[in-house]
């Protein structure tokens, strides 16, 4: 028996029922399965795309029993959160690994996204995988920005207070948006209440977003370490068995990182002040963002002058929505042919400062803003917009590229005879 | 090479700035070091590391220091009575104690609010009506409750215990204090509204502990540590177990992966 289009049979006739009515079976073959042909030679950076995807899963299914326990009301909410932590069975490990969750998700994305920005990723034909990676981290930032304010905690609060603040910069109507996004005329209630909704829902838009992702994915199939395409059979191996196993160990690896933060330091990536319930009659000496903000903390902060007619307050929030959205048109920034830093010697450098610049600018996000803080926030903030308009749009004009290998077969085979093991 | 040599520069720089960022993390929000108070020492806790869990002795003693010191000004809103149990209280010990306070009841038949003795199941009873009441009492100072504080504090319970011990008779030169005040090293500002709470004789321990500051401080520490983290002990041990399990079941995993990949080379 076969199914139209598609001569998939399997010995149990209760599959092959299925899959003539429903061809699931080939479509999970095709898509992860052995009928899924992918580069031979992608290293373990390529493992980060399906580790994310796990720990969707893991934030999805923890936050739908918290939400089971949790009361969306500024009365109760911080007292509902303890609650869980002491009375809930396991609540404490429910929360535990949602809030971690969190740190490790951003994790897990900035490392897959410094891996496309190495290896090329985002270069044609795989543009608008980039962009829904781009739209993905967008509903990642908010999801997680209204997520930290239903412990209705000081920073919580404060944090909502400063972020929604930022709409008042927009001129004319930008009063009448922060009052409309506030429900009110403060963070209150109606503020925590629409978050709880919009952070139940945005989780499902991101589960959509991987599914173009995906599927964007899976037309032009993975990039791999050469930048080069796949020529001949001998350059792609089916996805089942080896990338199967391949991710499974690397998610090993990664279950005993989170566990061991879960287990051992819960609280590593928070805030002590979030363990002091919201109050909005006290202001924390310093309020500061979640870890993973920090870096566009950093920009919003450095645009401390007006520029020309903009004034700063405006000037710091389109530099900070500018840091991410410049990166959706990253693909016709670098119009190199070439993909892979491994044949672009000078690109290679700047991706390595521009590394460097990122983590400068999460550290000067996390310092209160005074000193030398300032200068250095400013000039890595410079440096990032540099880093985009100027630097990558002349080196895919005057780099000289190194001759990539034949085909990623003859890679593999040269690396094996060469340097063992080195991926 | 001079490519290479370039290479490698800019890596170095970058792996630069990845230690610096690690080593800065877990001080980069540091409130305390911005006003000029001293990191706290570490303590060598019962319940530090992997391993760690509650000196149930010290548990005790610290419900001894909460009940006869702290709970003049403080509340411990978040636990129960019953949950003394869980630090080795019986439950009879748990409704003498529970039965000390009052709380409301529900009305009378005649529908009059009526005062209960309170029972296991009931919150702590806190010392103030409201916080009103507890500024009015403390010269316009809030004592902060203390379920969480072991959590809330930047340094945790090495800062708590510095905080307690870190009481200084007279400021430093060059600082005036005002009426009410108190000189803490470890206070963030130094300047406290809580006068010095231990002393050294200030309890007389039920199990024959010879009270010093010190020792006053490591047991008050040690029972608000549990007060705000009490899945700590059922958190690691099930963490080594998890653990563990990872351990193998990754190794396994790597044996498979090897095992599958060598069909290709």
């Amino acid at each position: 028996m076969s199914t139209p289009g598609n001569d998939k049979t399997f010995s149990n006739p209760v599959m092959n029922w299925i899959e003539y009515r429903l061809p699931i079976f080939s479509f999970i073959d095709n898509s992860v399965g052995s009928n899924y042909p992918t580069p031979r030679n992608l290293n373990y950076w390529w493992n980060f795309g399906s580790l994310a995807g796990v720990v969707l899963v893991i934030m999805i299914a923890s936050g739908i029993v918290l939400a089971m326990q949790y009361t969306a009301h500024v009365g109760y909410a911080f007292e509902s959160v303890e609650r869980i932590m002491r009375d809930v069975n396991y609540g404490w490990l429910l929360r535990y690994l949602h809030m971690n969750g969190g740190s490790m998700f951003f994790i897990l994305v900035y490392i897959h996204m410094f891996r496309g920005m190495y290896f090329g990723s985002f270069k044609s034909p795989r543009e608008l995988v980039w962009i829904f990676g781009v739209m993905l981290i967008l509903a990642m930032m908010a999801t997680a920005f209204m997520g930290y304010v239903l412990p209705w905690g000081q920073m919580s609060f404060w944090g909502a207070t400063v972020i929604t603040n930022l709409f008042s910069a927009i001129p004319i109507v930008g009063e009448s948006i922060v009052t409309w996004l506030w429900g009110g005329f403060s963070v209150a209630n109606p503020t925590l209440n629409r978050f709880f909704a919009l952070h139940y829902l945005f989780p499902f838009v991101i589960f959509a977003l991987v599914f173009m992702h995906l599927w964007a994915l899976h037309i032009h199939r993975s990039g791999n370490p050469t930048g080069i395409d796949p020529k001949s059979p001998e350059d792609t191996i089916p996805f089942h068995p080896y990338y199967t196993i391949k991710d499974a160990f690397g998610l090993g690896v990664f279950m005993i990182v989170f566990m061991a933060f879960v287990f051992f330091a819960p609280n590593f990536f928070g805030e002590p002040d979030n363990y002091i319930k919201a109050n909005s009659m006290v202001t924390p000496p310093h309020i500061v963002p979640e870890w993973y903000f920090l870096p566009f903390y950093a920009i919003l902060r450095a645009i401390t002058f007006n520029i020309l007619f903009i004034p700063a307050k405006l000037g710091g929030v389109i530099a900070m929505f500018g840091a991410v959205l410049i990166l959706a048109v990253l693909p016709w920034l670098d119009r190199g042919k070439v993909r892979s830093a491994r044949f672009r010697p000078v690109y290679k450098q700047f991706f390595w400062i521009f590394v460097a610049d990122c983590i400068v600018l999460g550290i000067a996000g996390g310092k209160p803003p005074e000193g030398y803080w300032i200068p250095i926030g400013q000039a890595a903030t410079a440096y990032y917009f540099l880093h985009f308009l100027v630097i990558l749009p002349l080196l895919s004009k005057f780099e000289r590229t190194l001759a990539p290998p034949e085909s990623i077969s003859a890679a593999v085979l040269q690396s094996n005879a060469g340097k063992k093991g080195a991926s | 090479m001079d490519k290479l040599l370039n290479i490698r520069i800019s890596q170095a720089l970058a792996a630069a700035a990845l230690a610096i960022g690690l080593l800065a993390g877990p001080g980069v929000n540091s409130v305390n070091a911005s006003e000029g108070a001293p990191t706290p020492p570490a303590q060598a806790w019962s319940f530090n590391g992997i391993f760690g869990s509650y000196d149930r002795a010290a548990l005790k003693r610290g419900y001894q220091i909460y009940a006869e010191v702290c709970v003049s000004c403080h509340s411990l809103n978040l636990l129960s009575y019953r949950n003394l149990m869980e630090i080795g209280f019986t439950i009879d010990e748990v409704k003498a104690i529970a039965a000390e306070s009052e709380v409301q009841g529900g009305p009378d038949a005649e529908g009059d609010p009526v005062m209960r003795a309170a029972l296991p199941s009931d919150r702590f009873v806190p010392p103030f009506a409201n916080d009103n009441a507890a500024r009015a009492s403390n010269n316009g100072a809030l004592p902060p409750d203390l379920s969480l504080i072991a959590k809330a504090r930047k340094g945790g319970p090495d800062y708590l215990y510095a905080l307690l011990t870190g009481f200084h008779e007279e400021a430093p030169e060059g600082m005036t204090l005002p009426d009410g005040m108190n000189y803490n090293e470890y206070f963030p500002g130094h300047k406290i509204a809580m006068a010095p709470p231990l002393d050294g004789e200030t309890v007389e321990y039920a199990d024959g502990t010879p009270a010093t500051l010190a020792q006053e401080a490591h047991d008050i520490v040690t029972f608000l540590t549990w007060a705000a983290n009490p899945e700590l002990e059922q958190r690691k041990s099930m963490g080594i177990k998890v653990i563990l399990f990872l351990i193998v079941w990754t190794g396994m995993l790597y044996a498979w992966k090897v095992r599958i990949w060598k069909k290709l080379h």
